[in-house]
């Protein structure tokens, strides 16, 4: 099955809109920490996310609003997580780098790079073992590629056929390190297929061929073929985070991709056949502002966790190690 | 009847005496686990076909099949990381790491991810994994194979961390560990695989949170744990003959720590000597001395001691080895000074 274009597109605005309002925040001092954003990267997150059921589980990275947003994570608890709110998603204990949602198998931003990779070969180990057809995906980057954790999860994948749908999001620089100097070998789904896995590279920029390719690899993942890897070749628009200046990119590299904006692509695209007029963009996007908008008001409204309840899940209530914190 | 129910801060398993092993009792633990619970499955380097490096999972394979008893590739990070995943799906994982050396290679996934998974989502994902390993020297395994670095763990919050230096909890610890809702780190001394002695039939899950008095005493108080507790208990006896009558408090879990019955226990003898086999600087023994002087202060009569492993790579030669440990002798000693 594959995923309505316009809905495709929904969802990257959504992402697109949430950043941005992010970004200006995190310039205002209401968001702190690390901020990762996912600018031009939209259209993987939405392509894949639209083909996982319920049952599914997702684990990202530090770089993972558009993927929680794309998951179903409400945008509320979202943005007060961006808050550090109780009413966050993480009740304020993870921030932009540590989304959780059990409830939609959200299992998180990974702020360890490649670490995010041998929990999610364990929820697929789990669903298998107990016999559900769930698939886990698992995001990461080009840079993750480089750690040993990647080379032995997918060894492991293949070797015990696990379902798990590998997530490469290849926007060609590990912080300042592009991936020539990363990588002795930059084609990375050649690399990945010498484990044994199926795996081939997708236009990231392009929301239906993300969405097809991934419709796909879930289908085979599902059918018990064991991991696929998909690498998705992206762009990021911004630095690497917001206290990157961005010295190690042209100004020219940087221009040509945001000509394949995943957004204007897909939206010139559905204009092009018809189903898609300005006013129609035009009322999606205010629609998705909207969202954001209220969403900023909620958390800004929001209760922040008492200290009292600092040491709080350091072990569970039910655990007697629960007394030695508290 | 669950694990919790059962369990009891020492064994009140009334059947009949049975000689046995530290490992055979560590792998009846695991069978009855894997017996007693479908999510259960054992995961590790070698744990299947080969037996298990310390032949702990020996004929497991055998009785459970592949599935459950599950050889993995040399990948200490992913295969731990698995353990984290699987339990969050679900299963209850028992992870085995053939030493705490090679455990390194997992550091990533037990202190980024296991201990913190829980607090870092704001209480959605506990992760009730337990990582059983091999510690400790006294085999001539030299600097790769012999370090006691469960101090390390017991430095990081979210993990609970024991140490079974008795059948008896060799027996019954893991049991609890399964239970209990968050990672639980299990550290098998080397050394102790091989330990005779008997135990009861029926003998079942023990607590995990307070220390033990394994010997009574009036005149100091030696703690120790693991793979130094026989030793100590040793010190015991030959201190006895100096006229100083020692009480033995064995650990067992590092954390978190049983203040209670340590600084009790302090209290009553006034003095005090830590034994562990860790380096001493930044250690377990340094935060047991801290917390005995914060809560004890004023009933000591003299400083606390310290006999810890020397401060090097435990070294292969034989004599050289011995000497970098903790013996009966400097633990003799060490008590003596106390009087002073
Ligand atoms: C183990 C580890 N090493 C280094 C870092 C610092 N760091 C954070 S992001 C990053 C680059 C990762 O690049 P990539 O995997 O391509 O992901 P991207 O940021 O491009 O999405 C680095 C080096 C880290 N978080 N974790
Ligand atoms: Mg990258």
């Amino acid at each position: 099955m594959t995923a309505e274009p316009l809905d495709l597109l929904r969802t990257m605005l959504l992402i697109r809109r949430f950043e941005e309002r992010c970004a200006e925040l995190y310039s205002g001092g209401q968001i702190r920490g690390f901020l990762h954003l996912y600018v031009g990267e939209e259209a993987v997150a939405a392509g894949v996310c639209a083909e996982l059921t319920e049952d599914d589980s997702v684990v990202s990275t530090y770089r993972e609003h558009g993927h929680a947003l794309a998951r179903g994570v409400p945008l509320e608890s979202l943005m007060a997580e961006m808050f550090g709110k109780v009413t966050g998603c993480s009740r304020g204990r993870g921030g932009s780098m540590h989304l959780f949602d059990r409830s939609r198998r959200f299992v998180g931003g990974n702020a360890v790079v490649g670490g995010g990779l041998p929990l999610a070969l364990g929820l697929a180990l789990g669903d298998r073992m107990q016999g559900t057809p769930a698939v886990t995906a698992c995001f990461f980057g080009d840079g993750a590629m480089a750690e040993g954790e990647f080379h032995e999860v997918l060894n492991l994948a293949v070797l015990w056929r696990l379902p798990l749908l590998l997530c490469c999001e290849n926007n060609l620089y590990a912080m300042g390190t592009s991936i020539a100097k990363e990588h002795g070998s930059t084609e990375l789904a050649l690399r990945a297929a010498s484990y044994g896995a199926t795996a081939w590279p997708v236009d990231g920029m392009d929301a239906v061929a993300v969405n097809r390719a991934a419709a796909r690899a879930v289908d085979e993942v599902r059918g018990g073929a064991g991991p696929v890897f998909l690498e998705l070749r992206t762009y990021r628009f911004r630095a690497h985070s917001m206290y990157d200046p961005d010295r190690y990119r042209a100004k020219d590299e940087i221009a040509d991709w945001r000509d394949r904006d995943p957004i204007e692509l897909l939206a010139a695209r559905l204009r092009a056949d018809g189903s898609l007029t300005d006013a129609d963009l035009a009322e999606i996007d205010a629609e998705v502002v909207a969202r954001v908008t209220a969403a900023v008001e909620a958390a800004a409204a929001g209760e922040e966790e008492p200290v009292e309840e600092l040491t709080r899940f350091v072990y569970s209530d039910t655990s007697t190690a629960a007394r030695s914190v508290r | 009847m669950t694990a919790k129910a059962r369990s009891k801060a020492t064994s009140s398993a009334k059947g009949p005496l049975v000689e046995t092993t530290y490992r055979d009792a560590l792998r009846e633990a695991l069978r009855e686990a894997l017996r007693e619970d479908d999510r259960v499955f054992l995961m590790g380097e070698d744990v299947g076909s080969y037996g298990g490096c310390f032949a702990v999972s020996l004929g497991l394979l055998e009785e459970f099949g592949p599935e459950r008893v599950r050889d993995t590739p040399l990948s200490e990070s992913a295969f731990v990381g698995a353990g984290i995943g699987a339990a969050i799906q679900g299963m209850r994982p028992i992870v085995e790491v053939m030493t705490v050396n090679f455990s390194m290679l997992a550091l990533d996934q037990i202190v980024n991810n296991a201990a913190a998974l829980l607090h870092m989502s704001g209480g959605q994902y506990p992760v009730p994994l337990v990582i059983r390993m091999t510690t400790g020297a006294g085999r001539q395994l030299a600097a790769q194979h012999s370090h006691s670095l469960e101090g390390w763990y017991a430095h990081v919050p979210g993990i609970r961390i024991v140490a079974p230096a008795t059948l008896e909890d060799a027996r019954g610890m893991l049991a609890t560990a399964l239970s209990d809702p968050d990672p639980v780190l299990l550290f098998e001394h080397g050394s102790l695989y091989t330990m005779k002695g008997t135990l009861r039939a029926d003998a079942g899950a023990v607590d995990l949170d307070r220390a033990a008095v394994r010997r009574p005493g009036t005149d100091v108080t030696l703690i120790a744990y693991g793979g130094m507790l026989a030793r100590t208990l040793e010190a015991a006896e030959a201190l006895d003959a100096e006229g100083m009558s020692a009480e033995v408090v064995d650990l067992r879990t590092l954390r978190p720590l049983d203040d209670a019955t340590i600084v009790g226990s302090v209290r009553n003898t006034h003095r005090a000597v830590v034994v562990d086999e860790g380096w001493r600087s930044g250690s377990l023994s340094a935060e047991i001395v801290a917390r005995i002087q914060e809560q004890a202060f004023y009933d000591l009569d003299a400083p606390v001691e310290r006999v810890c492993s020397a401060e090097v790579p435990m070294p292969y030669a034989h004599q050289l080895e011995a000497a970098a440990l903790p013996q009966v002798a400097s633990i003799v000693a060490a008590a003596l000074r106390t009087k002073g």
